[in-house]
């Protein structure tokens, strides 16, 4: 078990370049955060899943994909924990096994016709596989 | 003056006037933009995942297109574009590792790419080059007490390392304000994120967004926004469509690119600045 937790923040860290265990939970992430009302699980304790081993619990948070990489809690966390790059690692888990998060037919004939494409292309390369 | 120049693909298309106003006012200014042959597109984000060498070609071919033309520096209007091809230029000029990975994958280029590209947002080359002093004294029109808020989004910004100014107390749209004779409202939410690219899939929480960050610049008294993104533009302006109705008390604002504002200023003609292609119409420089 303890084994297998560690593999998994191997994984997170490798993918993200940042050392998870430097987070201390302050929560000044979150409280930066434009889009964290409508977060289930606040980024701060995302970080904790991933601390603890709970890889599933954190990938089915909809945190990772509301997550704009807006990159405020970025400069802002004291500890130089750059969440925005462990957001991406998540989502790559998912995307990587060729799931996409964004539905492309989904989206109207309407809306696709009044979309910049620097909408559509970012959209895309973050939620889509 | 003439500077190389990477529109990239919004601004070719729902952000054409945010290319012309910006061509206009800067030829007013003895600068001419000189526009890339064969780019292609930036891949409009950065890639954040370590082992994700792939996307990060996309901005260094046109990097490689600037060297191209033997210069040395390259010229971006959209945010994203910018601070894509500004934080690829860092990967690569610090990852000799990746670097060589990267050129070997891209053989048939020319040129072995080392990150030696200057990569330069407009507003700081308005600010450190061209010099806020220089602009003000070409201003031909008076705003007559125009207010406005001005909006940075999140990539001129941020992480640091690509950021044009501080990133939690910038000041270079502030400053080109109030040289071209507008007066700035002090706005809270300027560095505070849109909602980007969740405007896709989840433009109520845009909406919301918006809904605060128009609000907001209301309460201070502002006219309008000016903004130098083309996506922030985008769920700010057309977005205010779903804002009004989801909140029955909203009122509409006008949001314009900084560069329309500077063409206005230096004399460029209405017709060339592109007030139309905007959701709200930006009427008080309509008149």
């Amino acid at each position: 078990m303890v084994n297998q937790s560690s593999k998994i923040i191997d994984k997170v860290s490798e993918l993200s370049e940042q050392n998870l265990y430097a987070c201390y939970q302050c929560g000044r992430c979150s409280a930066g955060c434009p889009a964290v009302s409508i977060m289930d699980t606040l980024p701060n304790q995302v970080i904790r899943l991933v601390q603890l081993g709970m890889l599933d619990d954190a990938l089915q948070t909809n945190t990772i994909w509301i997550c704009a990489s807006c990159f405020t809690c970025t400069v802002r966390c004291p500890k130089g924990v750059d969440l925005a790059k462990v957001m991406e690692a998540l989502r790559q888990i998912i995307l990587r096994k060729n799931e996409d998060y964004v539905e492309i037919k989904g989206i109207s004939e309407e809306e696709m016709s009044i979309l910049p494409q620097i909408a559509l292309v970012s959209n895309f390369r973050k939620q889509t596989a | 003056m003439k500077i190389s120049y990477y529109p990239g693909c919004t601004l070719k298309t729902t952000a054409k006037n945010f290319e012309d106003s910006a061509i206009a006012a800067l030829m007013r200014l003895g600068v001419e933009l000189a526009e890339l042959p064969r780019w292609n597109c930036c891949g409009t984000v950065y890639s954040l995942a370590s082992d994700d060498l792939i996307h990060k070609l996309a901005p260094i071919r046109n990097l490689i297109r600037v060297k191209e033309q033997k210069q040395s520096r390259v010229l971006t209007l959209c945010a994203m574009c910018y601070n894509t091809l500004k934080r690829a230029n860092i990967f690569i000029r610090e990852d000799s590792e990746s670097r060589d990975k990267m050129n070997d994958f891209m053989y048939r280029e020319e040129i072995d790419y080392k990150g030696d590209v200057e990569v330069l947002h407009l507003l700081e080359f308005l600010r450190d080059e061209i010099k806020f002093d220089q602009i003000a004294k070409k201003v031909k029109h008076k705003f007559n007490g125009l207010k406005v808020a001005p909006y940075y989004g999140c990539l001129l910004l941020r992480p640091k390392e690509a950021a044009i100014d501080n990133p939690e107390n910038p000041t270079v749209l502030e400053n080109l304000l109030n040289s071209i004779g507008i007066e700035p409202v002090d706005f809270p939410y300027r560095n505070e994120c849109c909602g980007a690219y969740q405007t896709v899939n989840e433009p109520d929480l845009v909406a919301d967004r918006i809904y605060k960050i128009v609000n907001y610049a209301k309460g201070l008294g502002a006219d309008m926004i000016a903004t130098s993104c083309p996506l922030c533009q985008f769920n700010l302006d057309r977005r205010q469509e779903l804002v009004q109705r989801r909140f029955a008390d909203f009122e509409e604002m006008p949001v314009v690119y900084f560069t329309q504002l500077m063409g206005m200023a230096l004399g460029v003609d209405k017709k060339t600045l592109g007030f139309n292609s905007h959701y709200i119409k930006p009427t008080p420089l309509c008149k």
